[in-house]
């Protein structure tokens, strides 16, 4: 296996240590997988460029954008969540699944993500649909591309064409990624009166930009060179995880249709690739599956269509390119039946961390505060002596109301034996609880006075405990300061 | 070793000549791209000269002919910001200070002009919380040498005390025993006396009926009869437990004997009257405002 070589026995490499890249030309390719892959593309697509305008009613006032991450207001709103800045370490959980579930998949089918559900790969399939439709599929597209004489009039409308729908498409692509941070009817309305924010247009152009290179000429070099996901995936996929595979127990030894047909005839054990490199000719990524794993492959399953509607054809059997495992390669050619495990260990543990990190968002999401304090102590001065000798300290108080009407809320202390409150510019009916209202889905500043005898709080430093409490539903919230002394 | 004229078989490119341990060094035309947009940023530079102020001269520069500056740059920011301030800044300089402080919108804006007012100008002194220092009042407390609402706290901005100005508050602590008014003995006595108006221990075998003499006599004309101060001319209430100066006996001695003066500049001129304003609700709300 891992043999060292010294350094004297190294060979110089002729030739080139690169290679220029290869244009791509993927054929069109139909079956299970590509619809499956049709449907998901639908899917993903509908779902980022019409949730923008999915409305829900949230009482007047408030947006009615079903998702919409507010900035301006510092609010991200997500169906029935509402979050405030400070909570943002939801997202926390939220990618912490993403990573898990992205492990997951891995663990279940290989690169499912990469295959299937990556923008990358959706809005490639797209751009290549579009290619494909106004170029001809793959041996037109070459031949297209190989002609002589490329600059003909025909060719070059063909060529702006395909250029305009690209980037129309990645124009909108950038266009509906704005809407998630504004009302988006009204921005649309903005945007096309070009009475839009600077901001949105510019955001617009960079997404439209990345849109059209990546999706339109970079395509899967960004697989290949770019994305960090097929190295860690290579690192974390186990013999278990389905992937791609070409079965070499019963595709080699390859020969063609006719000479099969006559060895089996004979009665001699004939593989059952024909060697028609179909599944070379429809890989978005270019590379042949009958290569074994490798970095390059995304597994999109569209080889195991071109290789199924080819054995129908030849009438041999399909699944010669399917979903197997590494246990099972090796287990074919022993001659021995496939077994699969797709529940083990590691996939019971990825789907418990998911559980678990999943509950505990549930949990803290379902039973977070509405009403919420924090208390910041005046750090200068610390504490001041008034003239009859008490103690006074100041703090910056704010109370937040999560709740979409406004409360009233009380201000309690609990702490300096005989502490006097008073908050700063609020004649309160009761002074002695000082009373305030805070409007609905708002945070408010108070500077608030504790004001205690030096005699009764003899203590350097006293914990101080500030509740309050909403009249109206009896919440309440605290927390806790020090009372200080000079 | 330089030996120009081999070609890299892989690249087809010439060598610089240069080989460290065997490696060589490939001598790469920059790409053209490159070279081109080098000459571009050249000519641009040339643009740049002419448009912007560039070159020094002997007593001035190059100014371009767009005139720009970043002065006027600044000039136009601030006038900017005044637009953006408009309405609540006119409202703020119309409102009554009382007024101000009943909004609590231009409450908030006093106050947030005030602390960098305050922060620029009074903090060497007063200290950046306002809590003062010995010699400098604490501004937090409910004690005031020359009174605590929001109007006296004003006129003691825009004036001063003892600043020179023609409408500064005057009048303070006389150098009794420099002087020669009091003897060193009757100092320590009235010391230990005014000690014991606030309830501080006194020193042992000291005379108290020879010290309320003392005190009659020479301090309540500005302290008053009760020893409670008066903020018209800015004497401090000696019955509390403030003491700008310190209360131990030492330090009452020193201030007795040579008196006290402390100078406040007058802010009148030096600042928009504004922007006093805003100073003073400033200082009214940090707690200790009457």
């Amino acid at each position: 296996m891992n043999q060292t070589v010294k350094p004297e026995d190294l060979q110089p490499v002729d030739g080139p240590l690169y290679a220029p890249h290869k244009k791509i030309y993927p054929q069109s390719v139909s079956g299970t997988f590509r619809r499956i892959k049709w449907g998901l593309m639908g899917v993903c697509l509908g779902v980022y460029y019409f949730l923008p305008f999915l409305r829900w009613n949230r009482g007047l006032g408030a947006p009615d954008q079903a998702v919409l991450i507010d900035f301006a207001n510092r609010r991200f709103y997500f169906f029935f969540i509402e979050l405030w800045p400070q909570e943002v370490y939801y997202f926390t959980g939220l990618l912490i699944i993403a990573a898990i579930g992205l492990f997951l998949m891995n663990a279940v089918g290989g690169r499912v993500w990469c295959g299937y559900l990556c923008p990358q790969t959706v809005w490639t399939d797209l751009f290549y649909a579009v290619e494909r439709l106004i170029e001809g599929d793959r041996r037109e597209r070459m031949k297209k591309d190989a002609a002589a004489d490329p600059m003909r009039l025909e060719r070059i409308s063909e060529l702006v064409l395909k250029h305009s729908i690209w980037l129309l498409i990645a124009w909108w692509t950038g266009g509906a990624w704005v809407l998630y941070f504004s009302d988006a009817p009204t921005l649309v309305k903005d945007l096309v009166t070009f009475q839009g924010p600077m901001l949105a247009y510019v955001w617009i152009a960079i997404l439209t930009a990345t849109t059209y290179v990546l999706a339109g000429s970079m395509r899967e070099q960004v697989c290949v060179y770019m994305c960090p996901w097929p190295r860690i995936q290579a690192a974390l996929t186990d013999e278990w995880a389905l992937n791609v595979t070409y079965r070499y127990d019963r595709g080699e030894k390859r020969t063609s249709v006719k000479k099969a047909a006559e060895l089996r005839a004979l009665g001699e054990q004939v593989g059952d690739c024909v060697d028609c490199r179909q599944c070379v000719a429809v890989c978005p990524t270019g590379i042949d599956i009958r290569d074994g794993a490798q970095m390059d492959c995304i597994q999109c399953g569209l080889c195991i269509d071109a290789c199924d509607t080819v054995m129908n054809k030849i009438g041999r059997p399909t699944g010669l390119i399917g979903y197997d495992n590494d246990v099972n390669i090796h287990r074919r050619q022993e001659g021995k039946p496939p077994i699969y495990r797709i529940v083990r260990p590691r996939t019971i543990g990825y789907a418990a961390i998911i559980a678990v990190v999943g509950g505990i968002m549930v949990h803290t999401l379902a039973t977070r505060s509405l009403l919420d304090i924090n208390v910041l102590h005046d750090r200068n001065p610390i504490a001041v002596k008034l003239s009859d000798g008490s103690i006074r300290n100041a703090y910056t108080v704010r109370v937040l109301n999560k709740h979409g009407f406004d409360r009233v809320i009380a201000i309690d202390i609990e702490g300096p034996v005989n502490a006097a409150v008073h908050v700063v510019g609020v004649d309160s009916v009761t002074p002695d609880r000082p009373m305030i209202v805070v409007g609905r889905d708002q945070t408010e500043e108070l500077r608030i006075l504790v004001t205690a005898p030096a005699d009764d709080n003899p203590a350097k430093s006293i914990p101080v405990t500030f509740h309050v409490t909403d009249i109206g539903l009896g919440v309440v919230a605290s927390a806790t300061d020090n009372f200080v002394s000079p | 070793m330089a030996d120009h004229n081999e070609i890299d078989t892989v690249t087809g490119t010439a060598t610089t000549g240069h080989a460290w341990d065997g490696i060589k060094e490939l001598n790469t035309p920059l790409p053209r791209w490159w070279v081109i947009t080098f000459y571009l940023c050249i000519v641009w530079a040339f643009g740049y000269w002419i448009v912007y102020p560039a070159w020094p001269l002997i007593a001035s520069n190059t100014k371009g002919v767009l005139g720009y500056s970043s002065r006027a740059d600044l000039a136009v920011e601030l006038a900017n910001l005044e637009k953006i301030r408009g309405d609540k800044m006119a409202a703020l300089a119309t409102a009554s200070l009382a007024d101000i402080e009943k909004d609590p919108s231009l409450l908030a804006m006093a106050r947030a002009r005030g602390k960098t007012v305050f922060g620029d100008n009074c903090s060497a002194c007063h200290g950046t919380g306002a809590a003062g220092a010995k010699g400098f009042p604490n501004l937090n407390d409910d004690d005031w040498l020359w009174g605590g609402s929001l109007d006296q706290i004003a006129q003691t901005l825009r004036y001063g005390v003892r600043s020179g100005n023609a409408q500064a508050h005057e009048g303070q602590m006389l150098a009794f025993g420099k002087e020669g008014t009091l003897k060193p003995d009757q100092i320590v006595t009235v010391a230990n006396y005014v000690r014991s108006l606030s309830g501080l221990p006194t020193r042992q075998g000291y005379d108290a009926k020879a010290g309320a003499k003392i005190f009659a006599e020479n301090c309540t004309v500005c302290h008053g009869d009760n020893a409670k101060g008066n903020p018209d001319v800015g004497s401090p209430n000696l019955t509390d437990k403030i003491w700008l100066y310190g209360s131990d006996e030492a330090t009452l001695i020193e201030t007795i004997t040579n008196g006290r003066a402390g100078v406040m500049p007058a802010w009148e001129g030096r600042l928009d009257p504004v922007t006093i304003k805003a100073m003073a609700v400033y200082v009214h709300s940090l707690g200790g405002g009457k």
